[in-house]
């Protein structure tokens, strides 16, 4: 038999038909809905008489749109003040509640970041096919899942037929060797990739993540890998089955139990490239070589490490790509060759689907123990990524540790990350923000976004400026913690 | 799904790579529950000078002069031409649906982000792929050409200049003939549900953990 990718193996098992026009019909065994993608969908069945092909399939929660703040939340959906805001939230839970799809509402246990909530729930499981009208959802590749985002019409093609007309995507393969050094986590690992191929390096291709980096690294941590696949313009990222994918899933709400278990178990751990599988493209980096990463511009791709320098326009190789630099750095309001290591900060951003999992909290909270945030910041939001994050976090004190450090600890939601709340950033404020997009806007009209990792974010609120956290970390390395 | 066979108009230029649905759309617009109405807050942060909201009259906020579609010469423009990797970042179907209400057909550029351009597709919006050096000829052409028109044509799979030149572009077969015909994908799906139904049924036989679980 020809050896097979991870992705050609997901792709293979869910075929439900190969059309003559080279199209094919792809099984969809999970779909994620949340409140901003999906109204036009539920309204176009609605207009066709159509009914969801099946209902156990769905999951939905609202997280894109809501307030973070407790005092808002608790009024509940009527609460909400924005009315077109409160429309769409509300339109969730009508359209939820008509058809019949499970949903985690506003204030609810479970409720969350779709790609915070599908796995912590165990309602994506290896194997699968996982979509949502999100383009974050290859988050879900993490649990070796062929995971993609959708558009709205998409999403009513999904419910009206458990399926999606595809074409098959070419194969890549990211390897990482080596261990990474303290202060590497697994957002420096991704942005660094990133910006080694570029914004469209994975166009047309589905990623594995392969080597012993990602063998060693958490299973949250392969999720804030995987999410940022969509960066490298990948709309999928995987990384394959091992104990840890395992381990990860027992004993979850909606995971197999018994016999079953034991069934999905020998599944799922088939759920990996065959020795001599062949990749369209493959890219190789070394652990040693990454440290903590930063980006200075408006795409992903801009990025550097933390000791580097504010690239300068005249430095580029051609006319393209200083342009490029010059448009950035005007926006960005900042001069080439200014250490990055210096620029200052005006709020912090620790949450989205990226960065806002237990283990991101712990290593936020990590730096922030003890220390408080510089008097020029503005202010700094931890958002966790579901209630049951939230709920861990309270158990285990981080909470009291954020807050006495002058932090604001918030309800779970999408937040600043793509700021359609309340969560923004004012004209030209520099922001050290955990999240996956620094585009211009993105963050609110004028924002300058810095991406990096939960530990140099929250080292960043204590400095008033971008800094490597590895000072921070073998300053308290006498705590015995480590990252 | 609104049909498209052949589309002759005004060019107007994008000039930048990487442009992002964000940029497209900016995310407050995103809180609407229709299809419809994105088409004057396409390129909102660009276009105007300030900060726009969602049910805000558009027709007298300050325009910004340095945006290139602002200009006159491009007033009624329905063809975009850009550059590479267009339409990167989030899956809103939002940004599509903003250049098909202000008026786009076409967009035509070296390269798109992936989910982009597949939402163009449904909703009647030609996203056209032509090489970096071709689009580099367009460009040009643009700008030494007040009122630059130029003739799509997806039967064909060509793009015609008004001096004469053909460029040929590529796309796969069930998307032009969805796009051509204005199909019902979601329709035309369902005629093979009982090959659906037969799947489901053996997925259910080998892989049972996948159902039931979420009630």
């Amino acid at each position: 038999m020809v050896a097979r990718t991870l992705y050609d193996k997901l792709w293979d098992s869910h075929l439900v038909n190969e059309n003559d026009d080279g199209s094919s019909l792809l099984y969809i065994d999970r779909h994620v809905l949340h409140e901003v993608t999906s109204p036009q969908a539920f309204e176009g069945l609605r207009i066709a008489g159509r009914a969801p092909w099946r209902l156990d399939t769905n999951i939905a929660t609202p997280d894109h749109n809501i307030s973070t703040e407790r005092s808002e939340r608790v009024a509940g959906v009527a609460g909400i003040p924005d009315e077109i805001s409160r429309i769409q939230v509300q339109t969730l839970d009508d359209n939820c509640d008509h058809f019949g799809i499970k949903e985690f509402k506003m204030n609810e246990m479970g409720q969350g970041i779709v790609h915070v909530m599908g796995p912590e729930l165990g309602a994506t499981m290896p194997g699968m096919t996982v979509v949502c009208g999100d383009s974050h959802t290859a988050t879900h590749g993490a649990l070796a899942c062929l995971a993609h985002g959708i558009g709205t019409s998409e999403v009513e093609h999904v419910l009206a037929t458990q399926c999606l007309v595809s074409t098959k995507m070419k194969n890549m393969r990211v390897n990482v060797e080596g261990t990474v050094g303290l202060g590497v986590t697994p957002k420096d690992v991704v942005l660094a990739i990133i910006g080694k191929i570029g914004t469209a390096g994975g166009s047309g291709h589905a990623i594995e993540f392969s080597g012993s980096v990602f063998r060693d690294m958490s299973i949250e941590g392969r999720m804030t890998v995987c999410n940022m696949a969509i960066e490298a313009g990948a709309r999928v990222g995987m990384v394959a089955v091992d104990e840890k994918t395992i381990s990860y899933c027992k004993g979850r709400e909606f995971i197999p139990k018994g016999d079953l278990w034991l069934q999905a178990v020998s599944y799922w751990q088939t759920l990996v490239s065959d020795d001599d599988a062949f990749f369209d493209i493959e890219v190789e980096l070394h652990a040693d070589d990454i440290i903590p990463q930063v980006t200075w511009g408006t795409s992903p791709e801009m990025v550097a490490p933390v000791t580097a320098l504010v690239p300068r326009p005249e430095d580029q190789v051609n006319k393209e790509l200083r342009k490029g630099v010059e448009r950035a750095l005007d926006y960005m309001g900042l001069e080439g060759g200014t250490p990055i290591a210096s620029i200052s900060v005006d709020r912090v951003f620790i949450g989205s689907c990226t960065n806002s999992r237990i283990e991101d909290m712990r290593e936020a909270a990590h730096v922030a123990k003890g220390r408080q945030v510089a008097g020029s910041i503005k202010q700094v939001l931890i958002v966790p990524g579901s209630q049951m994050v939230k709920a861990q976090a309270e158990a285990e004190g981080l909470d009291k540790i954020f807050i006495a450090a002058g932090m604001e600890w918030r309800e779970p939601g999408c937040s600043m990350c793509l700021a359609m709340n309340a969560d923004k950033l004012g004209d030209g404020e520099h922001c050290a923000s955990t999240s996956n997009r620094n585009f211009e806007g993105r963050q609110g009209k004028g924002g300058r976004t810095h991406l990096m990792s939960p530990a140099m974010a929250a080292a960043a609120a204590v400095a008033g400026h971008i800094v490597d956290v590895r000072l921070f970390l073998s300053e308290s390395s006498s705590t015995g913690v480590e990252l | 799904m609104k049909a498209f066979t052949q589309h002759r108009g005004l060019v107007g230029p994008m000039d930048r790579a990487n442009v992002d649905t964000d940029m497209i759309i900016p995310k407050q617009f995103l809180k609407s529950i229709k299809r419809s109405g994105f088409g004057p807050n396409l390129f909102d942060e660009l276009r105007y000078l300030d900060h726009g909201e969602p049910g805000q009259d558009c027709t007298d906020r300050p325009l910004n002069p340095d945006f290139t579609l602002n200009e006159p010469r491009y007033r009624g423009a329905s063809i975009l031409l850009a550059q590479k990797n267009f339409g990167c970042g989030s899956s809103r179907e939002h940004a599509p649906w903003a250049l098909e209400d202000y008026g786009f057909n076409v967009v035509i550029a070296p390269s798109y982000a992936d989910i982009f351009y597949n939402n163009c597709f449904k909703n009647g919006v030609l996203p056209v792929i032509l090489s970096e050096a071709e689009v580099d000829i367009l460009f040009l052409e643009l700008e030494g050409a007040e009122g630059y028109e130029l003739d799509v044509n997806l039967v064909n799979q060509t793009v015609t200049s008004d001096s004469g030149e053909v460029f040929s572009f590529a796309l796969d077969q069930f998307r032009k003939q969805c796009l051509l015909q204005g199909l019902d994908e979601i329709g035309l799906t369902l005629i093979q549900a009982e090959k659906i139904r037969q799947y489901e049924v053996e997925r259910e036989k080998a892989h049972p953990w996948v159902y039931g679980a979420i009630k």
